[in-house]
Formats: structure tokens, sequence, C-alpha cells
């Protein structure tokens, strides 16, 4: 135990040292590395501000659901309970006859409806989901449609709807960018480690020819790719983190135009250092490619 | 006992037959000479018993393991058990002198400290401890050679093999070179060394010629 931890910090100093042998190179590469992470990473915080943007508008969404013509009391019932089992905040019964006093009560409609033959409304429940998201709210819509005993379940704007819509798309172009930056830092890192295992062919035949293991050729390597993809990760971290703070103060001065008081969440310090590990595995995986492929003719 | 045994040894480069069907035993304790022409298949010998090339065909046993038996997995840890100074020294010029005596140690995993203190006593062993910190670029050629030394007996090997160790040492310089090897015999390391000039090696106990692969009769 004690030697695999001498061994590996040892091959961790040798991956800094290589690393700071060619600032350049190391910081060029850096530089890529933190951009092709910022990019998806906006995208990724851009999305999660809009769908919370979202959520406080579709607070105020309703959903009415219209119940057959002929539903009896007892359907009635069964529909409340679905409904107290379903539906995350308010709602509210109105019967057919309310709904017609309803329209009575308004000058302009009371002479036709004092034409009607007979209550033409259908008992309606209005209900108004808090705390939800608008896909999840179409979701709830569709549900509720089923029930027995149901005609009718409209959600009160298509715009909800629209902005699910938009955020699914958003979601899509955000994994597709996400990949291929992926593959961009992989590339980045085989490259770089390429390169070193050019400028270290002298080396690494020396250590072979006198007893170095294949894990001892390549596990600096390793670290470099990981070091590279961990530090580029940690710069995205940081350039999103600046990035976003420069955007808070124009953009509370916008929400404040509509007279609210949006202000943009930031990462979470979870998704802070998640893109320094996913970046150190991402450099990894790029290293594990490089070495197998370079250092092939050395393991004879 | 035998520090090495060959039987039947070859090794064929494509068509050719550098060795061939070579039989040898080198007995611990040894100071061998392998001389020969150029292009008799000293430098190959020396590959195939550091287990730097693998033989064609034919058996081989250095220091009590079957080379030809030993998996991928298991050479590394046979090449630590042995002293290589190749003909092309193979110096890192892009390290101190300490760095480089250092490298055998670092490869088994000694605590820098320990590997800084015996990579010192190496090269105190072959009189460079006040180059430490020079490069190999701004050694002699003397010099060179007794670094490329030092980093082969840093491992306290118990077979030290040498490939024309004073091909390119003037008189004096040679004289050192091989005063070294024969220390080293002194204390119970088998030393095998290719030369050209076998009449130069100190007290040797073992004279092999070899001639076209083959040991000259
Ligand atoms: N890697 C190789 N590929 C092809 N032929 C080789 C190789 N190494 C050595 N030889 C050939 O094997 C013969 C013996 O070479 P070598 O062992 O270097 O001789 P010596 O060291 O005695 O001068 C030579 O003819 C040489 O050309
Ligand atoms: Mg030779």
């Amino acid at each position: 135990m004690k030697s695999w931890l001498r061994q590996h910090s040892a091959a961790f100093l040798r991956a800094l040292k290589r690393l700071r042998q060619a600032p350049l190179n190391t910081l060029l590469s850096l530089v890529v590395i933190g951009i092709a992470m910022t990019l998806p990473a906006a995208g990724y915080v851009f999305l999660e501000n809009a769908k919370t943007l979202g959520e406080s508008a579709a607070g105020t969404q309703q959903i009415s659901l219209f119940l057959d013509m002929d539903a009896r009391a007892a359907t009635v019932k069964t529909v409340e309970r679905e409904l107290e089992i379903l539906v995350p905040g308010q709602w509210r019964f109105v019967p057919r006859a309310a709904a017609l006093e309803h329209l009575q009560a308004d000058a302009d409609l009371a002479d036709i409806v004092a034409g009607l033959p007979e209550n033409p409304l259908p008992d309606a429940f209005i209900l108004e989901p808090a705390h939800i998201a608008p896909d999840e709210l179409e979701a709830l819509r569709a549900r509720l449609a089923r029930l027995p005993g149901v005609a009718h379940a409209q959600l009160d704007s298509a715009w909800v709807e629209r902005f699910a819509a938009f955020l699914a798309l958003g979601r899509l172009m955000v994994s597709l960018l996400a990949t291929v930056f992926a593959v961009g830092l992989i590339a980045v890192t085989f490259n770089t480690i390429r390169l070193q295992v050019l400028a270290q062919q002298a080396e690494i035949e020396v250590a072979r020819l006198i007893g170095a293991t294949t894990a001892f050729v390549r596990r600096p390597f390793y670290y470099v790719g990981l070091l590279q993809g961990g530090l580029g990760g940690l710069a995205a971290g940081v350039l999103l983190t600046l990035g976003l703070d420069a955007l808070q103060t124009p953009i509370a001065r916008l929400a404040a135009l509509y007279g609210s008081h949006f202000s943009l969440a930031g990462l979470s310090p979870l998704q802070f250092a998640l893109l320094p590990a996913i970046g150190a595995a991402l450099g990894w995986i790029g290293a594990q490619l490089s070495v197998s492929l370079a250092l092939r003719s050395h393991l004879a | 006992m035998n520090m090495i045994v060959a039987t039947r040894l070859t090794k064929r480069y494509d068509a050719y037959e550098a060795v061939r069907d070579l039989n040898l035993e080198i007995a611990s304790g040894d100071m061998a000479a392998i001389s020969g022409h150029s292009g008799a298949g000293k430098t190959t010998l020396l590959k195939l018993l550091g287990a730097v090339e693998r033989p064609t065909s034919g058996g081989l046993i250095v220091n009590g393991q079957n080379l030809l038996a030993l998996g991928r997995r298991a050479l590394p840890y046979l090449r630590r058990s042995l002293g290589l100074v190749f003909q092309d020294q193979k110096l890192l010029f892009d390290r101190s002198a300490l760095d480089n005596v250092r490298l055998p140690l670092d490869i088994i995993g000694l605590p820098p400290r320990e590997a800084s203190r015996r990579a010192r006593a190496a090269l105190d062993k072959v009189g460079l401890l006040e180059r430490e910190k020079a490069r190999p670029i701004a050694l002699s050629g003397g010099e060179q050679q007794r670094l490329a030394i030092a980093r082969a007996v840093v491992n306290r090997p118990t077979l030290l093999l040498a490939d024309e160790p004073t091909a390119n040492l003037d008189a004096d310089a040679a004289r050192q070179v091989l005063e070294l090897f024969a220390a080293f015999n002194q204390v119970g390391v088998t030393v095998v060394i290719a030369t050209h000039a076998p009449q130069t090696i100190p007290h040797p106990t073992r004279l092999i010629v070899l001639d076209h692969g083959r040991i000259a009769p």
C-alpha cells in the first residue's frame, strides 16, 4: 500500500514536472480545454435559469377539467379523490349551476343564456398546480384527461407547451455541444501526450531496458492527461463564474423593467466541482488512448 | 554455480543468424571477456544475456531464470537484477549525472531520499561524486562511461554486462574503466565484457571468442 502510494505520487510529481517543462504548451492546452468546457456548461446554466423562470411563470397556470355532461355526484367524488392524490396545489369545484349563474351575471350574455332550453355547461374543476415545471404541467394535463368521467382537460395557454418544447430542444443542443467538446478535449489531450511521448523517447527506451514496468512508463502520462483536464475544468468553472457575475447586474436591471426580481443562478458548489472532475476523466481517457497507440512499439 | 547457461542459443534477424547454436556456461563470480571481429555477434549475445532481445530458439538461463519461459510481465523484474552498460551508453542528456544514476532506483520505487543517497554512493565509487550536478554532455568520454557504469551498478546487480566499454577511450581512461569492472568482480559480481582487445581485461577467468555467431574453436 505504501509503495503503491509512493509510486503514484512519484508519477504525479513527474507529470507536474513535465507540464512545467513546457509552460507555453500547457497554458495553451488549458485555455483550449477551459473554453471547450465553458461553452456547454454555460448552455447548461442558461437552460437551468430558463427552467426556473418558466416554473415561476407556470405557477399561475390553470388547468380546467370539464366532466362529462351526465356526470353524477358519485363521479364528481371519484374525480375529487384522484385530484387529491395527483395535483400539487389548489383546486376548486365549479358545479354546472354555478357556472351558468356566472354567465348570467354577465350582462352581454344574459339574454343568450336565458334563451337556452337547458344548462349546456358541464361540471368543472379549476386547478392551480404549484411548483411544477412546464413540461410536467403538460404531463399532468394528459394524465387528468384520461380520468374516468373527465370529458376534457385544458391547459389554459399554449406557451407552456412551447416553452417545454424549447427547453427540450435546448437540452438536446447542449448535449450535442457537450459531446462535440468532449471529443475535442480528448483530442487535445491525445495530442499533448503524443508529443510528450515523442519528446521522451530516449528516457522511455532506457527505462524499459533497465527494468521499468509498462505501468511505470505509462503512469506519468496518465497523470499529465488527468492534471491537464482537471485544471482545464477548473479554468472553465472560474471563467463561467466570472461571466455569470458580469451578467448579474444587467439581468437584474432588465428584470426590474418588467417588475420582476429574477436573478441569475450560478453554479452550485457541486456543479463547480463537477467541471474539473469531468475534465480530469476526459483527459485521462485521452491519455489512455494516446499512450496505448504511441507506446505500442515500446512494449516488446 | 552457473550464472549463465546457454544451450543451442540462436538469434535470427530476418534471414541472418547473428548468434547460432551457441553453447556457453559462465560461472558466478567469473570475469568473462567476449571477443571477436566486428559483426561476430558480441552485441547480439549480450542483448540476449541482458534480456534486451528474445532468443529465436535454444535455451537460456540467466541468474537462475529461464529466459525463454519468462512472461512479458516478469521481464522487467529480471532486468532489475542485471547491470547493463550499453555500447552507446544510453545516458539521458537532459538530466544531471545524479538523476541518470537515480533512474533505476526510481523505477523500483525507492523513497527519493534513499534513492539519492544510494545514487551518490554509486557516483562516489566511480569517482564522479563532484560531478553529480553535471549534464553528461559536460563530461569527458571516460567520465560518461563511468557514469554509465554507476547507473548499471546502483541496483547492486549480481551480473554486470558491458558492451565495448573502452572502445572510444584513450589508454588512461580505458584502464580506469577496466579497473572499476575488476573491483566489482572482486566483491563477487559476475562481469561479462565484450571487447576488441581482450588482452586489456585484467585477470579474466573466461575468454570467449566469437566468429560468425559461433564460439571459435
Ligand atoms: N537489429 C538487427 N537487425 C538485423 N541485423 C542485425 C541486427 N543487429 C545485429 N545484426 C547483424 O548481426 C550481426 C552481428 O552483429 P553484432 O552482434 O552487433 O556484432 P558485434 O557486436 O560483434 O560487432 C551483424 O552482421 C549485424 O549486421
Ligand atoms: Mg557490437
